[in-house]
């Protein structure tokens, strides 16, 4: 049975139909996401004002009269990502670097599917892992409640770890032979060919990898809520803790109304927004890269 | 005239299969070697294994001896050390992904030299000596991989003489050339003649004419013959070599 041509014609404009309905359908979703945020968070904005908001060290939303500084999220939000960001970067480089030059066929056939299984477990367990392993050492060796900045810092490496190592590997992996080949035949030992010329090499995918990694350490809710201590107040120190934008919104949506509400909206707008310099930065390294290869 | 290399019943396997079968043959200092053959005949392992770059294979034996100065280079010698006094220039030009002036660096840097001072003599006269300074020295600090690909040829000798090595093999260098480039890496080998053992794999006859002082024939892994170049491109003894080079052969 053949389709005549004018059925093939019509079936190629239905589905090209349903591609542009799907697309639409996506941006559409994003459009409304940044719709929803800034119309409720720009009156805010206004009330509150947007030096208070983002300037302001005290986060005291049901006092009266309140206060609705955001300084000490963001900050725990940063410091948390950097804390995260010096846990994950040289664990996942280090892993990377051994999954491509040193580890045997049959342990990378373990290993691959470990870290991708690392990237699967859900950050309720993550969090779970936190309180209950991690937070009483820390405690144990250095005093204080164990919910800090330093529990959520290696929790959030860890989580940020299998992104980093995927990203990476797949960097190192592009790097041709020949360069590994050129620094060994210059009389350079193993290590240094790979840290001095490969890594180079890789460095445009690397630091993607890591800024991707930083992508993920930024929006992480539930894991850091657990173990980060909540407290709004400015960051105090590597063993105190320290409330972060997300968690900030998670701890208050139950109950928040009105002027505290929205203040919760220019939050997550802000989220929004670092995320969406995070993006630009990929973009850019990625365009660079592009250039490099051509 | 010394013999700088002398390579004695070299055999060398990849697994099962025998790339090379007893291979004999000495390199005199400060003369330049051509090895030519059709593809595939082991040309290039042969090269790799003088620096042990053949190391990096992981299923490779060898057997047999090769010996640097008279030291058995799989025994006597430290690998990097090997590598240092043996250098090599592949075939595609493969600078790092990093400045020009960081790329001749490397090596030195690799083998304990640290002063910027002495860092900045050896990046100077290693470019002057692969004739490639005068058109770089005032971009030193720019990516390598802005250059053509004649210019990363030259930057990559000169990467190799950066270390000070002693001999100098090179994989067909100037396959990937034009005619102008390749004139100016011919040339640079007949400067560097002067100071270095160099061992040239060329698929070009007329190259291993121009250039070579002598030429080794490989054919399925065997060295036919080697002899001074005027010899084996006039008068060859073996009737292989003569249809290889006379082109009904390959
Ligand atoms: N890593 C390897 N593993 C297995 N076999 C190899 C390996 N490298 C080379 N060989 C084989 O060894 C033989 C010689 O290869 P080699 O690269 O030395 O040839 P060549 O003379 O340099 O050829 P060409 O002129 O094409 O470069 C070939 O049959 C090749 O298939
Ligand atoms: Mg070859």
């Amino acid at each position: 049975m053949t389709a005549g041509k004018g059925g093939l014609h019509t079936r190629e404009k239905v589905m090209r139909l349903v591609f542009l309905g799907s697309s639409i359908l996506s941006l559409f979703f994003l459009a409304l996401i940044c719709i929803f945020l800034f119309s409720n968070g720009v009156p805010a904005l206004f009330k509150i004002g947007a030096a208070n908001l983002l300037l302001g060290t005290d986060w005291s939303p049901v006092d009266t009269p309140p206060f609705f500084g955001l300084l000490p999220m963001i900050l725990g939000s940063v410091c948390v990502t950097v804390g995260a960001v010096i846990v994950g970067t040289p664990i996942g480089i280090f892993t990377a670097v051994f999954m491509v030059y040193y580890c045997p066929a049959s342990l990378y056939k373990l290993m691959k599917p470990a870290v991708e299984l690392l990237a699967g477990i859900p950050s309720i367990v993550y969090g779970f892992f936190g309180l209950v392993l991690l937070a009483p050492i820390v405690r144990t060796i250095f005093g204080g409640s164990g919910l800090s900045m330093f529990t959520a810092s290696i929790i959030l490496g860890i989580m940020i770890l299998p992104t980093i190592v995927a990203v990476s590997e797949a960097a190192i992996r592009a790097v041709p032979a020949s360069c590994y080949e050129n620094a060994v035949a210059l009389g350079a030992c193993r290590e240094r060919s790979i840290f001095c010329a490969v890594l180079p090499a890789a460095a445009g995918g690397v630091t993607a990898a890591v800024v991707l990694g930083i992508g993920r350490a930024v929006g992480e809710t539930m894991a850091v809520v657990m173990v980060a201590g909540n407290q709004a107040r400015m960051p105090a120190g590597v063993f105190q803790g320290l409330r972060t934008m997300t968690a900030n919104i998670v701890l208050e949506m139950g109950y928040a109304a009105d002027l505290h509400r929205d203040a919760l909206f220019v939050t997550a707008a802000l989220l929004l927004i670092f995320i969406l310099i995070i993006n630009a930065i990929l973009f850019y390294i990625s365009s660079i890269n592009r250039l490099q290869h051509s | 005239m010394n013999n700088k290399i002398e390579v004695k019943g070299l055999d060398l396997f990849f697994g099962d299969f025998q790339a090379l079968y007893n291979i004999n043959i000495e390199f005199a200092e400060r003369e330049v070697y051509a090895m030519i053959g059709p593809s595939g005949c082991g040309k290039s392992t042969f090269l790799k294994t003088l620096n042990r770059m053949n190391d990096l294979v992981v299923n490779c034996k060898i057997t047999g001896e090769v010996r640097l100065d008279g030291r058995d280079i799989f025994r006597a010698i430290d690998v990097n050390v090997l590598r240092k006094t043996v250098g090599m220039v592949f075939q595609k030009p493969n600078p790092f992904a990093m400045s020009i002036y960081d790329n001749i660096a490397f090596g030195p840097k690799t083998h304990g030299v640290a002063k910027r001072a002495q860092l900045d003599e050896i990046v100077e006269r290693s470019l002057t000596a692969a004739v490639l300074w005068e058109e770089v020295k005032d971009r030193l600090k720019k990516s390598a991989l802005d250059l053509s690909g004649g210019q990363q040829q030259r930057l990559c000798v000169a990467r190799s003489l950066a270390v000070n090595p002693e001999v100098l093999l090179m994989d067909e260098p100037t396959s990937a050339l034009d005619p102008l480039s390749t004139l100016k890496i011919e040339e640079l080998i007949c400067n560097l003649k002067a100071n270095y053992t160099i061992i040239i794999v060329t698929h070009n006859m007329q190259q291993a004419a121009r250039i070579s002082d002598k030429t080794g024939f490989f054919l399925l892994g065997q060295l036919i013959e080697a002899d001074s170049t005027d010899k084996i491109f006039s008068s060859p003894k073996d009737k292989r070599t003569e249809d290889y080079i006379t082109g009904r052969f390959g």
